[in-house]
């Protein structure tokens, strides 16, 4: 959040990085910072930034609303999308780490499938989350949003261009960060940084940006960092029954599949 | 200067008086012609502030709580289903410390679905930690939305204005209008104790655990027992203000040596004044107290006010279902520990639009001066409807 | 602002937290074989680690948690994990 200067306020969702950054009485943030509820921070964001408007201080703050992936595509779809279709002057930032962590990790919108999570565990008859994970950053664009990108702390410099770049747009902006989460990939910290790469280098979470509905650039995968998707998922306990249960192949090749066609859709092989 | 107006416009005009920054609401049947009224005032020009339209309740009261806690005068509306919805951000607005002012133009609450007035709505939200006054009438309406403002503002106390939906909210009546020179005058800008500004950043909704979080409700509760100090100052400087009183936390009408006194809060008590009337014409002893602020809740006053007659009728248009009225609950709680206790009963009316009538109200206290035994009655009830709605199987 | 109605805390009030206590292993920077890429400075979570020259790093034992995450990108493995001493 450094990149976004000291001139900022932000909206935070009920989330693993609110309740790990505020516990009373004291407190990380540097900057005005807000925390209401779980599902509402577009709506609050959106009450600071006419507020800022109504009092003449448009030109003392930008506006950031942050949540969950779960906060973001799941109980806070509605609020989400009322902001975007108002064209507030607001930054969105999702951080998606694939399932509502501060519970305990179980499914959301964004769970990619075949994960397990704990309310969408693996048995005899299921292979874990069933459904496909939920495109956001097109239903984003359907909205008409200014800028949208994806990033990932894979590349925390990633992460620092966009939001600088998309702080210098006019209307609602979104960025949706990729992020391990350690106890819920069932992984060693050690390697969350390397997971993350993994899912960027394997095609499984294309990084891109999208100016006013149209993609400008995507985050090339070089000929040495392309890796399967194995890479990626072995590690992960999340993904651990598709190594043990027959017809976990299938699985494999089904996400590999996916991945191959993330590579063709948005061209992310580098010459 | 005094206007023919809809009680809907009445209070629009009066909140746009108020100078709120930022209106953020969601149409619900019967608010809507006060948001409506709001949304023309703002177009016309005549009302300097963001409206913003939003896609649910729960994202107006959501906003409200943004543009509150960044500094700005805020202010919405909804009705039942609309207050229900947004029940999460209420408790937050209030745990929070922002003056808010809502109006709430009261309604039933689904299922059956039903549009019309009760106050099932509000009651059920009693204990969010919002001030919850109710309104007699239509210039009652107009002027507790002028004191509201000041109120939340002086305590941090967000504050809800209930009028009952229809009945005030669609009727049309004369109302005398203040000036916007006086209201100025007695409601100043807005100066937040605390607000989201880089310039001396706060932090806002963090985490309390067990540690720290009673002690934070505590506070909360101590300033809204403070609040009744704060509400009867403002009724008293509205009242050198502008004129007009109303009581303060209770009010009463022909109260004095009634042996049988009758409780209530909003529209109701005007019918009730007339039956009041008629009966204290026929020699009875009848009088009535009003309760205008049901949060903070007028124990003492209840007490002392209530505590010389023999009998208490306590007429409500809510109900706390497998007990009676929520308020008469309130009521007998008054009396915990008191030397002596009048006979108190519960009478529930008018629950979905049902019309309640002078001559409902006279069966209610006659009924009770020929026995006061303390009992708890749903009344008006049309026994052929209940026998219809439902058959047991055999 | 000052604190008020237990519902405005001030800022940046966390940073007095040592997570000392929290290792179990500690990053030690061998400074031996570093190209300087700048992965460790970056990708560390707690913004523990500094530069102290074009090609030599060091991390902040005050804020390190042990993660490991350093060591695992460091591309010429040019930072050991070791077992953090009893105190
Ligand atoms: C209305 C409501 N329902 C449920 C919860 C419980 N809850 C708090 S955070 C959370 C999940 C958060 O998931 P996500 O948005 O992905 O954020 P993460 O913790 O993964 O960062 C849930 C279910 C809540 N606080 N409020
Ligand atoms: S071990 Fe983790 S916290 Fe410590 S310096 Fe390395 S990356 Fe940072
Ligand atoms: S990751 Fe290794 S090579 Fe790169 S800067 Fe750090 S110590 Fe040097
Ligand atoms: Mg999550």
């Amino acid at each position: 959040m450094e990149a976004a200067g000291p001139d900022v306020i932000i909206a935070n969702a009920t989330g693993c990085l609110e309740v790990f950054t505020t516990r009373f009485p004291r407190s990380s943030w540097q900057v005005p910072w807000i925390h209401s509820l779980f599902e509402n921070p577009a709506s609050v964001a959106s009450g600071i930034e006419v507020a800022l408007k109504a009092l003449g201080r448009e030109d003392e703050a930008k506006v950031i609303a942050q949540a969950g992936d779960g906060g973001t595509a799941d109980i806070g779809m509605g609020a989400f999308s009322g902001m975007l279709e108002r064209g507030h002057n607001i930054l969105y930032v999702c951080y998606d780490n694939e399932a509502y962590s501060n519970t305990g990790f179980q499914r959301s919108g964004l769970t990619p499938k075949d994960a397990l999570t704990t309310t969408s565990p693996a048995g005899p008859t299921s292979w874990g989350n069933l459904t496909r994970k939920k495109d956001l950053p097109a239903i984003v664009a359907a909205h008409g949003a200014a800028y949208i990108a994806t990033s990932s702390v894979g590349y925390p410099v990633d992460i620092t261009r966009k939001v600088k770049k998309a702080l210098t747009f006019t209307g609602p902006k979104y960025l949706q960060i990729h992020c391990p989460c350690v106890p819920g990939w069932g992984i060693e910290s050690a390697i969350s940084v390397r997971m993350a790469r993994y899912a960027i280098n394997s095609g499984l979470y294309p990084i891109f940006e999208m100016e006013y509905g149209k993609i400008t650039k995507v985050r090339k995968i070089k000929k040495e960092d392309l890796v399967g998707v194995e890479e990626y998922l072995k590690p992960q306990k999340r993904f651990a029954h598709l190594y043990k249960y027959p017809g976990g192949e299938e699985h494999i090749k089904a996400i590999q599949a996916a991945a191959d066609a993330n590579i063709e859709k948005y061209g992310l092989l580098a010459e | 200067m005094r206007r023919i107006l809809e009680g809907s416009q009445a209070v629009a005009e009066s909140v746009a008086m108020c100078r709120p920054k930022v209106v953020c609401a969601y149409p619900i049947t019967p608010q809507t012609h006060i948001v409506e009224g709001l949304a023309r005032l703002v177009a016309e020009g005549r009302l300097d502030a963001q409206y913003v339209l939003v896609e649910a309740e729960f994202s107006a009261a959501s906003v409200v709580l943004g543009a509150s806690a960044t500094g700005a005068r805020a202010y919405t509306a909804t009705s039942s289903q609309g207050l229900l919805l947004m029940t999460e951000v209420i408790f937050n607005i209030a745990g929070m410390r922002l003056p808010v002012v809502m109006t709430v133009a009261n309604r039933a609450v689904s299922a059956p679905i039903n549009i019309w007035n009760d106050q099932q709505d509000s009651m059920s939200l009693r204990d969010c930690g919002w001030i919850q006054m109710y309104a007699e009438d239509i210039q009652e309406a107009c002027d507790m939305h002028i004191q509201a403002f000041t109120i939340a503002e002086e305590l941090n106390i967000p504050v809800m204005v209930c009028m009952d939906g229809y009945i005030l909210t669609h009727a049309m009546e004369p109302v005398e209008v203040p000036e916007q020179e006086h209201v100025d005058a007695y409601l100043p800008p807005f100066k937040p104790k605390f607000y989201l500004t880089p310039k001396d950043p706060i932090t806002l909704g963090s985490m309390a655990g067990p540690d720290a979080y009673m002690e934070i409700r505590l506070l909360l509760h101590q300033s809204m027992q403070r609040a009744s100090f704060t509400i009867r100052e403002e009724a008293n400087r509205f009242e050198e203000a502008f004129g007009r009183s109303y009581g303060d936390l209770l009010g009463s009408y022909r109260a004095e040596d009634a042996e049988l006194l009758l409780v209530s809060m909003g529209s109701l008590l005007g019918t009730m004044k007339d039956a009041v009337d008629e009966l204290r014409d026929g020699g009875h002893p009848v009088g009535i107290v009003k309760v205008r602020t049901v949060r903070p809740f007028p124990r003492t006053q209840l007490h002392d006010a209530l505590a010389d007659a023999r009998i208490v009728g306590v007429i409500e248009k809510d109900i706390s279902l497998g007990l009676e009225g929520i308020l008469c609950s309130e009521i007998r709680s008054a009396f915990c520990g008191a030397a002596r206790t009048p006979n108190i009963s519960s009478f529930v009316v008018g629950l979905g639009g049902r019309d309640v009538t002078v001559d409902n109200i006279k069966d209610i206290a006659l009924g009770l001066l020929s026995d006061d035994t303390c009992r708890v009655e749903v009344a008006g009830i049309d026994h052929e409807v209940l026998w219809s709605a439902h058959s047991e199987e055999e | 602002m000052k604190p008020m109605f237990g519902v405005v805390v001030q800022p940046g009030t966390t940073r007095d937290q040592k997570k000392t206590g929290w290792r179990i292993y500690r990053p030690r920077f061998k400074q031996k074989d570093c190209i300087g890429c700048l992965d460790c400075l970056r990708s560390c979570p707690d913004g523990a680690v500094y530069q102290i020259d074009k090609k030599k790093f060091d991390s902040d034992m005050d804020a390190c948690k042990g993660c490991g995450v350093c060591a695992d990108l460091c591309p010429v493995d040019d930072i050991d994990m070791e077992l953090e001493e009893q105190q």
